[in-house]
């Protein structure tokens, strides 16, 4: 696979205050992402994602490092034709509608009249807003901002896209359409580079993953990879035994009526459980193996680092 | 193509703001009260209304270039609009120039609606058509289109508050620079004078484009004086502009 976007060893750091002191944001970031991949970029709130992000759409200029898109090394606008960008809390043009917004940035692309109009079409039934096509930007909620702001950043059919925050602000239900549409544009060949903290979209739909923490990358590599497969204890739900006999087992959580949950944490345990259950002709519930999971990680990583 | 897109937004976000209105109510309140200035007036009446007519567009003009100008550049950076827009296939000064040629169409339509009130005030009070008169406001036009290009300069780099003192400022000091040439002359020759005349060169003489006191009183002018004027706002706006690209060009978004 071809990489779409290199960058190596980026640094930058804000002069701030009245009297400017050197803040640095970030330390050395480094990460490669590869054609046609979901890649997830992770990282607390403060840790550098969005002024990376800006940094490889020449929106602030690095003091150091390298980029490369398209095996180009600056953004020209040449390369930018090639993008789609959706920033975290989108702000519009408030004083135009969804329709005219979509408008103006096809017009940057140097859209033809009848190929704008049907983009336009398709981007608005895509994203869910045919019905906001002539509402004006100011009357929009949250969600319709993020929808419409993704259909902007799709106007020119990128290959490269950058969400920031895509999920952010949603319901359940507009995360999931919303996460369905990104996966679809992936099965589009698309690359799409994902910042966010909340892990269990990352989870679901990435590829690959770096986490950023205090400026610099601490880790980076496909998901499965990074998350191992061992489980980490079972959760069994169980009713019909005294919770006394219980204690060499596990660790009782809770009880709710006569039903226990109880955390067992070695894998021997489960077998000498079952046993027990049989003998005491008690009831299983349910039994839930519980792996590591991203979250896991991620707290351990942000911990230490 | 990218230029005019920009442009045509800018214009359409002027034109939607309520400013706008409110300083064209009052800039037409003030030309219909040049009309009743006329009747106390002892004299020429058709002057008073003429000279108040022609200042009335210059300075609600001014004002509107001024208060929508600070605000148009730095209105995409606290909004974050900027963000979206530069991702896209511009450069920077694209977007500067399209956003000085959007308010440019603005301030042109306006003069234009401005001087149709003035100019048929004129007519009522005269039965004919004064023709020259926009001569003078080509010039008045000239000078917003100056004050457009300072106002987004400043709206590069600060508040919409302190570009709007900024500006008024560059057009005060505009039309009250011609006072240094009566200091340069009673100034003895030497290093005081050097200095007076270095400070002349750099700040900008807004009375280039000041015609009116010709054109009201049906004074005839060298044609050269127009040429220069028209040469001189031009070679001005575009050193500002190219002051304004260059800061912005370097600027981080953050």
């Amino acid at each position: 696979m071809a990489t779409v976007l290199n960058i190596d060893n980026l640094c930058k750091a804000f002069k701030i205050g009245f009297v400017p002191k050197k803040r640095e944001i970030l330390k050395g970031v480094s990460l490669s992402v590869e054609a046609g991949e979901i890649f997830g970029y992770l990282g607390p709130n403060g840790a550098g994602k969005t002024t990376t992000l800006k940094c490889v759409l020449s929106l602030i200029f690095p003091d150091r490092g390298k980029i490369e898109i398209f095996g180009h090394p600056s953004l020209s606008a040449r390369a930018k034709e090639r993008l789609g960008y959706l920033p975290e809390n989108p702000y519009f043009y408030d004083y135009l509608t969804g329709a005219e917004f979509l408008d103006f940035y096809a017009r940057l692309f140097g859209l033809k009249k009848k190929e704008k109009e049907e983009k336009i079409d398709s981007l608005l039934r895509l994203v869910g807003m045919e019905k906001a096509r002539d509402l004006q930007l100011r009357k929009f909620s949250r969600g319709m901002l993020q929808r419409v702001g993704l259909a902007q950043a799709l106007i020119n059919d990128p290959a490269l896209l950058f969400l920031d925050e895509p999920l952010g602000g949603l319901d359940p239900l507009g995360r999931k359409e919303l996460r369905d549409i990104i996966v679809r544009l992936k099965k589009e060949g698309k690359t799409i580079f994902l910042c966010s903290h909340i892990l269990q979209d990352i989870e679901m739909i990435c590829d690959r993953v770096a986490i950023i923490v205090g400026g610099r990358v601490i880790s980076q590599g496909a998901l499965q990879s990074l998350i191992s497969e061992k489980v980490l204890f079972t959760e069994v739900t169980l009713s019909g035994v005294d919770p006394a006999d219980l204690v060499d087992l596990g660790e009782p959580v809770s009880t709710l009526g006569d039903r226990i949950l109880l955390k067992v944490l070695q894998e021997d345990n489960i077998d000498n459980l079952m046993a027990l259950m049989h003998e005491r002709k008690g009831r299983i519930h349910s039994l839930i193996p519980r792996t590591e999971t991203l979250e896991d990680i991620f707290v351990d990583m942000v911990r230490q680092g | 193509m990218k230029t005019r897109a920009i442009a045509l937004n800018t214009f359409k976000e002027a034109i939607r703001d309520r400013i706008l209105y409110l300083l064209f109510f009052f800039a037409a309140v003030s030309l219909a009260f040049s009309r009743l200035l006329a009747v106390l007036t002892v004299g020429d009446r058709l002057k008073i209304i003429k000279d108040v007519g022609l200042a009335s567009i210059s300075i609600f003009g001014v004002l509107m270039a001024i208060l929508i100008g600070t605000g148009l550049v730095y209105k995409e950076i606290d909004k974050k609009t900027i963000y979206t827009l530069l991702s896209k296939p511009i450069e920077r000064w694209q977007f500067l120039l399209g956003k000085f040629l959007g308010l440019v169409l603005t301030l042109f339509i306006m003069t234009l609606a401005m001087s149709g009130i003035f100019l048929a005030i004129l007519f009522l009070h005269t039965g004919k058509l004064e023709g020259q008169m926009l001569l003078a406001i080509l010039f008045i036009f000239l000078e917003l289109v100056l004050i457009t290009a300072v106002a987004i300069l400043f709206s590069c780099f600060s508040t919409p508050i302190l570009s709007s003192i900024f500006s008024l400022s560059f057009y005060l000091i505009g039309h009250l620079s011609w006072g240094l040439e009566t200091l340069i002359q009673k100034t003895r020759p030497g290093a005081g004078r050097a200095a007076l005349r270095g400070l002349a060169a750099i700040l900008p003489d807004l009375e280039n484009f000041n015609f009116k006191t010709e054109v009201v009183h049906g004074l005839t002018i060298d044609p050269r004086f127009y040429l220069f004027s028209a040469f001189y706002g031009l070679v001005y706006t575009l050193f500002i502009l190219a002051l304004a690209v260059l800061i912005f060009k370097k600027r981080d978004f953050v």
